[in-house]
C-alpha cells in the first residue's frame, strides 16, 4: 500500500477513510487535514489494494465524495465501520438497506444546500414561465430588431404550487414562492403538523388541483418513476414540472412525450435518468430549461457543507449525537 | 354628434384596437405613411392618443392637434410623452399603475438568478452538447446577498419583498428617503452601488434619471456585482457596461428587460 495514500501522518488523530470516484476531488481536503487522518486510497494507482489490506479493517469512518456511489460490497470490505458522512444533497448512492442491515449510521449535508436548491428551483420556475432562456436565445440570434417582439410568457403570481416532498429543500421554496403570490400544497410521506400547507394524500391529488409541481424529494425504491403519465395528465395541459431532485423521480421516457405533444405546458429540469445524456426531442422544445446538475454548485453551498460535516465528524468522534442523520428506518 | 377621434401611436393589442374601435373613431397611426399630412387632416377630430412603453406623445405632436385632451398610456412609464407641455395645456395623462407590478417584480428576481445562477448558460451548455464532454462551472449563490434597488415605487417595494423572501438586506435610493420604510437609505446612487452586491434599476425615466447607471456607478457596483435593469434602457449608459463587462474580470454579470 503506498504511504502516499495517508494524508497527516500523525498517529493520535482520528482516521477517515475518504472514497471517491477518480473525477471527483474532496473540496476542503486542506481544512479536514488539520483535524484529522485522512486516507484516500484513489490517490494510489491501485486503489482496490487497500480494501484488502489491514488498516482497512480498523477503519470506522467513511467519507464519500459528492455521490461517489457506497455498495454493499464496498461496506463489507470495511468491518469496523460506523458511520458513514454523507457529503451530497440526495443519499440514494449509498446502500442505505446495507448500513440498516450492519446499525452504520448515515449522515447527509443537512441543510446546507437548501437555500441554494431553493434559489435555483425558483430561478428555473420563472425561467420556464416568463420564458428568459428562450428570449435571451432570441435576442443573441439577432431575432430581436427582424423578428419584432418576443412571445408573452405567464404569470407567476396566483400560480398553485405543488412541492413533491416538504424536507428543508421544499420549505425553502415554499418560503420563497409566497413572496410571489403563489399558494402552496404540497405531498410527503406523511403529514406535517406544523406545517399550514394544504397536504394531499398522494401525488395525483397534489397534481390535479396545481399549476406547478415542483420535485424536491428523495430518490428509493418508492419514489422511482413517481411522476408518470398518470400524475402528468392529472397537471394537465397548462401544467409545469420543475425537477431539482432526481432524474429517476420522473419517467422521462413518458415526460418527453408529454412535452413534445403539448400534453403539459412546459418543465425546467436540473437532473436527469442518465446524466449527463438528454432526450434529444428537449433540445427542440423553448417550452423546455435544460441545466447540467448545478442546483447545489456554490462556492458558499461548499462552504455550509464543510461546517456539517465537521460538525457530524466532531460529533462521532467525540460520542455525541450526529448533526444530520439519515433516518435508516 | 361627430364621433371622438383617438389616435393609436402603435400597435400594441388588438383586444385594445377592437374595444376602441367600438367606442370611437380609431386612427392607427402606423397606417399613415405621411405622418404630418395625417395630423393636420384630422387635428380638428383627435381628442384622445393611446400610447404604450415604445410610441406615445411627444411635444410636435401634441402641438398638431389642439383639440387634445388626454393621452392615455397602455404603460406604466410615461417617459415617451412630454409631460411639461401636457401640463402647459392642461391635457390629462394616465397610465396603468398596480396591474404590471408583480410581473416586473417577478421578472427583476428572475433574471437575478438567471445571472448569479448562470441559468441561460446553463441551458445553451446543455443544448450545445457540452455538458458530455464536461461539467459546467461553478455559481454564486443569490440567497443572502445584498440588494440594492433604485426607485422604491410600487414595482421596486415589490422587488424587495421577494428579494427579502431569499434572505437578502435591502437598501434602497429615492429622491427622498422614506421614513414609513424599513430598508436602509442611501443618499446616493454611487453610495448605494458601492454597498449592495446586485444593483436593481426600478425608477421611471425622466432627464434626471437617463444615465443614472453611468460608469461611475458601475465601478463603485464593482467586479463581482451584478446590474439588473427592469427600467428603460436609457437609464445606463450602454457603451460603459459594455466596455465593463467585455473588459472586466470574469464574474460580472449583467441581465436586462428593456
Amino acid at each position: 500500500m503506498a504511504a502516499q495514500i495517508v494524508e497527516n501522518e500523525e498517529p493520535q488523530l482520528p482516521q477517515i477513510l475518504i472514497h471517491r470516484l477518480p473525477s471527483f476531488d474532496l473540496p476542503f481536503k486542506a481544512q479536514l487535514v488539520t483535524r484529522f487522518r485522512l486516507i484516500d486510497p484513489y490517490a494510489s494507482s491501485d486503489p482496490t489494494a487497500f480494501f484488502s489490506s489491514p488498516q482497512a479493517q480498523s477503519v470506522r469512518v467513511l467519507l464519500p465524495v459528492g455521490p461517489s456511489p457506497v455498495t454493499a460490497d464496498t461496506l463489507r470490505c470495511l468491518p469496523s465501520l460506523q458511520c458513514v458522512i454523507g457529503s451530497s444533497a440526495g443519499v440514494d448512492h449509498i446502500d442505505l438497506a446495507e448500513c440498516r442491515r450492519r446499525g452504520i449510521a448515515v449522515t447527509n449535508a443537512g441543510s446546507a444546500f437548501s437555500e441554494d436548491v431553493a434559489d435555483y428551483a425558483v430561478g428555473l420556475l420563472i425561467d420556464v414561465l416568463r420564458r428568459l432562456s428562450a428570449a435571451d436565445r432570441y435576442v443573441r440570434s439577432g431575432s430581436w430588431p427582424v423578428k419584432g417582439e418576443y412571445p408573452l410568457g405567464s404569470k407567476l403570481g396566483g400560480k398553485r404550487v405543488g412541492i413533491v416532498g416538504l424536507g428543508s429543500i421544499g420549505y425553502e421554496i415554499a418560503k420563497r414562492l409566497e413572496a410571489f403570490g403563489c399558494s402552496i400544497a404540497y405531498n410527503s410521506r406523511k403529514k406535517k403538523p406544523s406545517v399550514l400547507f394544504p397536504f394531499h394524500e398522494n401525488v395525483c391529488s397534489l397534481a390535479a388541483n396545481s399549476d406547478v409541481l415542483i420535485i424536491c424529494c428523495a430518490l428509493t425504491n418508492e419514489t422511482h418513476h413517481l411522476i408518470n403519465k398518470d400524475v402528468m395528465t392529472a397537471l394537465g395541459k397548462e401544467g409545469v414540472i420543475i425537477n431539482i431532485g432526481r432524474g429517476a423521480l420522473i419517467n422521462e421516457k413518458e415526460m418527453v412525450q408529454f412535452l413534445v405533444q403539448g400534453e403539459i405546458k412546459g418543465a425546467g429540469l436540473d437532473v436527469f435518468e442518465n446524466e449527463p445524456n438528454v432526450p434529444k426531442e428537449l433540445f427542440e422544445l423553448d417550452n423546455v430549461v435544460l441545466s447540467p446538475h448545478r442546483a447545489v454548485l456554490t462556492p458558499e453551498s461548499f462552504t455550509t457543507l464543510y461546517e456539517v460535516v465537521m460538525a457530524n465528524l466532531d460529533a462521532f468522534f467525540s460520542n455525541k449525537p450526529l448533526v444530520s442523520p439519515v433516518d435508516l428506518e | 354628434m361627430e364621433a371622438i377621434g383617438v389616435l393609436m401611436a402603435c400597435p400594441m393589442s388588438a383586444y385594445l384596437e377592437q374595444e376602441l374601435e367600438k367606442r370611437f373613431k380609431l386612427y392607427k397611426f402606423w397606417n399613415f405613411p405621411q405622418k404630418n399630412d395625417f395630423l393636420k387632416d384630422h387635428s380638428h377630430s383627435i381628442r384622445a392618443i393611446v400610447g404604450n412603453a415604445s410610441a406615445g406623445a411627444d411635444a410636435e405632436m401634441i402641438d398638431a392637434l389642439p383639440k387634445l385632451e388626454i393621452v392615455s398610456s397602455y404603460s406604466v412609464g410615461l417617459d415617451k410623452i412630454d409631460l411639461v407641455k401636457c401640463k402647459e395645456k392642461g391635457i390629462r395623462v394616465t397610465n396603468t399603475p398596480d396591474v404590471l407590478t408583480d410581473d416586473v417584480a417577478d421578472l427583476a428576481i428572475g433574471l437575478a438568478l438567471a445571472t448569479l445562477r448562470k441559468i441561460c448558460a446553463c441551458d445553451r451548455y446543455v443544448r450545445s452538447g457540452a455538458w458530455r464532454k464536461g461539467d459546467f462551472k461553478l455559481t454564486t449563490k443569490f440567497s443572502g446577498k445584498s440588494v440594492g434597488i433604485i426607485g422604491l415605487g410600487r414595482i421596486g417595494s415589490a422587488i424587495a419583498k421577494r428579494a427579502e423572501a431569499f434572505g437578502c438586506p435591502i437598501s434602497y435610493y429615492t429622491r427622498t428617503e422614506r421614513p414609513d420604510v424599513k430598508y436602509k437609505y442611501y443618499p446616493n446612487v454611487l453610495e448605494l452601488a458601492s454597498n449592495c452586491q446586485v444593483l436593481i434599476v426600478a425608477c421611471p425615466l425622466t432627464p434626471e434619471t437617463r444615465h443614472i447607471i453611468n460608469r461611475e456607478v458601475i465601478d463603485a457596483l464593482g467586479p463581482k456585482g451584478v446590474l439588473i435593469n427592469v427600467g428603460r434602457g436609457p437609464h445606463v449608459d450602454e457603451p460603459e457596461l459594455v466596455s465593463a463587462l467585455v473588459e472586466g474580470p470574469a464574474g460580472w454579470g449583467w441581465a436586462r428587460c428593456v
